[in-house]
Parts: C-alpha cells; sequence; structure tokens
C-alpha cells in the first residue's frame, strides 16, 4: 500500500514538473495566445514551406495539427479543449458545423485577396455569401481507370461502368453519397434527389453493377488501384491524383454525366484565439503565388483564378483536374439533405452492398 | 480481515462495474429509444425487423458460426498436439506471439499477401493452377478470421487438456477402448469445457466484426457490426446504431447462457 501511494506521489510529481516545463519553454520562446497560431488540417494538405514563409513573414509562430476524418475534427473542436485558430473542413461537415454552431464568421474586409477565388465557386448552398468559409481546394467525383487493363477502351460515362467486359474489375470508394450520387447521375437525376422512386430506381440500377464491382473499400482503394488489383475505380480527384503520382499508367475522366464537385474550405473555428492573425493566414494563402505554390505541392484543384496564372501549363491545362465550364456546369455540390434522408442513403447503400452476385 | 475493509477494497470493482459495464449497457438501451431528430420513439425497433437488417442478422450469424467452427476444427487437434510436445511453453508463445501484432497491420499485411500479384498467387502460379481472385471473397474473410481468432480458441482447450487426468485415458485403453473411442467417450467430455469457453471467446468478437469485413472482405460480406460503425460514423443516427447493439448483446447474452457451465 505504501509503495502504491508512493508510486502515485512519484508520478504526479514527475507530470507537474513537466507541465511548468513546457510552460517555462513556451514563454521563454515568446509563444502565447498572441502570436502563435494552430492550424488544423489534413494531413499532408499544405506546402510545409509556406508555413515557414508565413512565420518568418508575421512574426507568428505556426502550430500545426493534423486530423484523418471531417467526424474526428468536428468532435475536436465542439469539445473545446484545444485552441484552433484555423480549420479546413470539406463542404458538407461545414453546414453541420454551422448547425451546431461552432464557426465564427469571417470578416472580409480583412481578406483583400478574396477578389482572386473565381466566382463560380462563391456563395454556395453550403455556405451562402462565404459567411464562415473560403474555398481552399476543390475537386471531382470521377473514373480511375487503366488503359493496359482495359485493352484501349476509355469510360467517358458512368454508365460504361455496367460494360460487361469490366467484370470484377471495378473498386468503389466506401461512402453512401459517392455511391448512391453514381446510381442518381446514371439515371440522369440529381445527386441530392429526395424523391424515393428515383431513390429506388438508383438503388435497382446499381444492384445490376454488383457483377462488375471487386469491392468497396476505403482509403486502401489508392494503394490497390495503383497495384493494378483492379482496372477501374470510383474515387474522388484528389486520390485519384495521387493514385496517378504513384502508377503513370493510369488516368482519370470526370463522368459526363455529371459528378460531385466538392470543396475543403479554410474556416475560424469557436475555438480560436488568434482571430487577428487567422485572418492573416487566411489571406495569405488567398495570395495567388502562394495559392499556385501550395496546388503545386498537394496536387489538387485551386479554386483561385489568379493562380492558375502561376502554374505550369501541364497543370492548370489539365482537364482532368481543371475541367472546361460545358463539364463542371453538370457538377453539383451535396447539400445537406438533413440526418433523416442521409440515414436513407445510408440504408439503401447498404442494401447495395449486401446485394449478392 | 473484518468486513469492513473488504468493503473498501471493493469500492474499485463495484465502481468500474458500474462505470464501464452497467452504465453504457444502460446507455446503449436508453440512446436506441431515440430516432435521429432526437424524439422518443420505437422506430428502430421495427427498422431491425424490416428484411434488410434481418438478412444482416443472418449473415453475421453464418459467418461468425462458420469461423467458430473452422477455428475449432484447426485449434483443437493443434492444442491436442501442444500436450504431447516437448517445449510446450515455448510452443504456446510462438502461437499467441501474432496476437501481439496490432489487427490492422495484420489485415494490412493480408491485402499484400492475398493481393493478385501477392505471395499467394505466385505460389499457384507455381503449382499451375493459375492467378485466382482470393481478396474480397468469403474465403479471405474467413481465413482471416480465423488466423486471428485461433489464439483465443488454442488457450483454453489446451489448459482443459492439460488439466485432464492422464490415468483416465490409461484406464480407458486398458478397458478395451479404441483410441477413437476414448477420444469420444472420454477425453473430448472431458475437455468440453476448454472448447465451450473458446467458442464463446470467437463467436461472440466474430459477431460484430466490422474492420475486416471492409479491408479483407471489400464490404461484399456485411456484418451487424459493420452497420453499427455506420450508423455512428456515418450516418449519426446513434438510436439505429444502439438498437443493433442491443440486438447483439441480447444475442451475445443468449449464446452465454447456452454455452455456460452449469454448476
Amino acid at each position: 500500500m505504501k509503495q502504491l501511494v508512493r508510486m502515485f506521489l512519484l508520478v504526479f510529481i514527475v507530470s507537474f514538473a513537466l507541465m511548468y516545463v513546457v510552460s517555462l519553454l513556451n514563454s521563454t520562446q515568446g509563444y502565447s495566445g498572441k502570436n502563435t497560431l494552430t492550424i488544423y488540417n489534413w494531413g499532408d494538405y499544405i506546402d510545409p514551406d509556406l508555413i515557414k514563409q508565413f512565420e518568418k513573414e508575421s512574426g507568428i509562430k505556426v502550430i500545426y495539427q493534423t486530423f484523418d476524418s471531417n467526424e474526428a475534427m468536428m468532435t475536436k473542436i465542439a469539445q473545446g479543449g484545444t485552441t484552433f485558430d484555423v480549420a479546413i473542413p470539406s463542404e458538407y461537415a461545414i453546414s453541420k458545423m454551422k448547425e451546431e454552431n461552432l464557426l465564427l464568421p469571417l470578416d472580409h474586409t480583412k481578406l483583400p485577396n478574396l477578389k482572386y477565388i473565381n466566382p463560380r465557386f462563391m456563395d454556395l448552398s453550403f455556405d451562402k455569401k462565404n459567411t464562415y468559409s473560403i474555398p481552399y481546394f476543390w475537386g471531382t467525383v470521377g473514373i480511375v481507370y487503366n488503359p493496359d487493363m482495359l485493352h484501349g477502351k476509355k469510360p467517358t460515362s458512368w454508365n460504361d461502368l455496367w460494360d460487361e467486359s469490366l467484370r470484377n474489375q471495378i473498386l468503389l470508394v466506401d461512402g453512401a453519397r459517392e455511391v448512391i450520387g453514381m446510381g442518381l447521375n446514371s439515371l440522369h437525376y440529381s445527386l441530392n434527389d429526395t424523391d424515393e422512386a428515383h431513390l429506388q430506381e438508383a438503388k435497382r440500377k446499381l444492384s445490376t453493377l454488383t457483377p462488375n464491382v471487386k469491392a468497396i473499400v476505403g482509403d486502401e482503394i489508392k494503394m490497390l488501384l495503383a497495384n493494378e488489383e483492379a482496372a477501374v475505380g470510383v474515387v474522388w480527384s484528389g486520390d485519384a491524383s495521387e493514385i496517378m503520382k504513384e502508377n503513370e499508367k493510369l488516368d482519370y475522366v470526370v463522368p459526363e454525366e455529371g459528378s460531385n464537385l466538392w470543396f475543403d474550405n479554410m474556416v475560424i473555428p469557436k475555438t480560436a484565439k488568434n482571430l487577428e492573425g487567422a485572418h492573416q493566414f487566411i489571406n495569405f494563402m488567398l495570395n495567388p503565388e502562394h495559392a499556385a505554390q501550395n496546388a503545386e505541392y498537394v496536387g489538387y484543384s485551386t479554386p483561385n483564378e489568379k493562380a492558375l496564372e502561376y502554374l505550369p501549363e501541364e497543370i492548370a491545362g489539365d482537364e482532368r483536374f481543371y475541367p472546361d465550364p460545358e463539364v463542371t456546369k453538370k457538377l453539383e455540390v451535396y447539400e445537406n439533405l438533413g440526418k433523416r434522408m442521409l440515414s436513407h442513403y445510408n440504408e439503401l447503400f447498404l442494401e447495395f452492398k449486401m446485394h449478392k452476385k | 480481515m473484518d468486513n469492513k475493509t473488504r468493503n473498501i477494497y471493493l469500492i474499485p470493482y463495484v465502481l468500474w462495474i458500474v462505470l464501464f459495464v452497467i452504465a453504457p449497457v444502460l446507455l446503449v438501451l436508453y440512446y436506441s429509444f431515440f430516432n435521429v431528430e432526437g424524439q422518443f420513439t420505437f422506430e428502430n425497433y421495427e427498422k431491425f425487423f424490416t428484411p434488410v437488417y434481418l438478412k444482416m442478422t443472418v449473415s453475421s450469424f453464418w459467418y461468425a458460426f462458420l469461423i467458430t467452427a473452422f477455428s475449432l476444427l484447426i485449434a483443437y487437434p493443434t492444442a491436442y498436439l501442444l500436450t504431447r510436445t516437448k517445449h510446450k511453453q515455448l510452443w504456446l508463445l510462438l502461437i499467441i506471439l501474432p496476437s501481439w501484432i496490432n489487427l490492422l497491420l495484420k489485415a494490412y499485411a493480408f491485402l499484400g499477401i492475398f493481393g493478385t500479384y501477392g505471395p499467394a498467387n505466385a505460389l499457384l502460379e507455381v503449382f499451375g493452377i493459375g492467378t485466382q481472385q482470393i481478396l474480397f471473397t468469403d474465403f479471405s474473410f474467413v481465413f482471416v478470421s480465423v488466423y486471428i481468432f485461433i489464439p483465443f480458441m488454442i488457450l483454453p482447450i489446451f489448459n482443459s487438456l492439460e488439466e485432464l487426468n492422464p490415468s483416465f485415458i490409461d484406464a480407458a485403453r486398458d478397458l478395451g477402448a479404441s483410441a477413437w473411442t476414448t477420444f469420444r467417450r472420454v477425453v473430448f467430455p472431458l475437455t468440453l469445457d476448454g472448447v465451450k469457453s473458446g467458442c464463446q471467446a470467437v463467436f461472440i468478437p466474430a459477431l460484430s466484426l466490422f474492420m475486416i469485413t471492409r479491408l479483407i472482405a471489400g464490404n461484399r460480406v456485411i456484418t451487424l457490426g459493420t452497420a453499427i460503425e455506420q450508423h455512428f460514423l456515418v450516418t449519426q443516427d446513434w438510436g439505429m446504431g444502439s438498437t443493433i447493439a442491443v440486438f447483439l448483446i441480447i444475442a451475445m447474452a443468449i449464446i452465454m447462457i447456452l454455452t455456460g457451465n452449469r454448476k
């Protein structure tokens, strides 16, 4: 018993000592709420050189933390234990965070570089007038394919996936909105359709795709496609660019029936302490040169119109990642359909998964 | 030791049980009565009895049964042979060793092994069978699950075989029983408790497997565990997720009672 008490005391003393050392270190390096900025972003989703440059220009110390899912990020912000000054959630997460009052409105007068953003990426359904969010990167959902394994065939539409030659060759991403959306799009319905008859029709159509589907997987889809485990994959364009970096044989196409248009956006969560610095950082990232540098590093599509001029032609002119307006017109942003509808989408997706070959 | 101090020593255990066993089960039960909008309702229970979830329940039980049956089939002879070896503890350690490695890592390793260009297919190629699709099939799912669960089956069986008094076997043989009869009438009935607890340790977690259904079976196998994960993480429909969990708890309780030791 005595030993136990001694052990506890020791642990307490050591932890307090460590806490003291941390605070001492922080204060000697001049870190405090005012001149540090905590950025909460996806892993490897910013050029680290830009952070260094921002630190040098502004004199603000940046702490960079990462998350791997919107849900994890939202939970952590809702708990409020940590100070996050800037976060980069996806668009559907923004509607949710708005509902739960997790965001602070942005001061547009402090963001003069906002004018460089392409107007067609502004004022979208998930955040009217961009009160809370500024687009960071955008992309589509489309088809990655391996021309060698398809013997020269090139899918151009969702309906091409139903072709018999693709038996057991398709990998789908494990997302209810993406897969049900694909079913709806292939029937020329909207991605945000809530009409029960249309949804059932989409489900029936999807169940005829089952013989062609090899697997429905998560993040492993990148590795599996790069390893030529299957000829075709339905993925987000961001993943597609990563896969194509791994295996240069592969190609990507945005289906002609239309598809999803997604955004990752910069927001200031309610946990922010350094509002001034947060605006400074967002404005810094909106600077066309910085946006271009970042887009080149990350490989996703930048919404910054002016930045395209700073990007090499083979990136800015790449129709797969910067499709022409004819294609973009058909792309739709996911609307927040409400929990009940989302639950229904998910149940349809479960039924599709359970459909046996 | 008098009663008072004994009660004081009981406090941590009681607290533990209340906080981490009873409270969570009650919470799960509580949440199962709310729909997505947070209203009190029985609709989750009605929903559970629709074909989607019933089919899922049947398939969960079927796969859990397959996993348990194959584990038992492999584990019993292994445990039996183990009791006959010289360096029992060493062999036992070697069998337990893989369970020290994280489940996810092992699952990812199998992605590589069973892949189209993986060693498993290379071996088939050598035997002239040719490349097969191994990954994302029922076979790979059951195989990997059995691989993961097998130590939990071997250990209790091994222990009960160890405890078996060898003079019973000698007596059976002396009285003229054949090896098979000895096994059937003496050894197996006396180690039944080990088999039962092994089956419990495998069947119950197998019922709610979810990670490998995606990684190894490519979502071609859907279990109740997958559905719970989806409801909690994707749809945020905690009510439905909890309802499925309630049914899982009931199913597990029934299994415990059926396979329990009546003494």
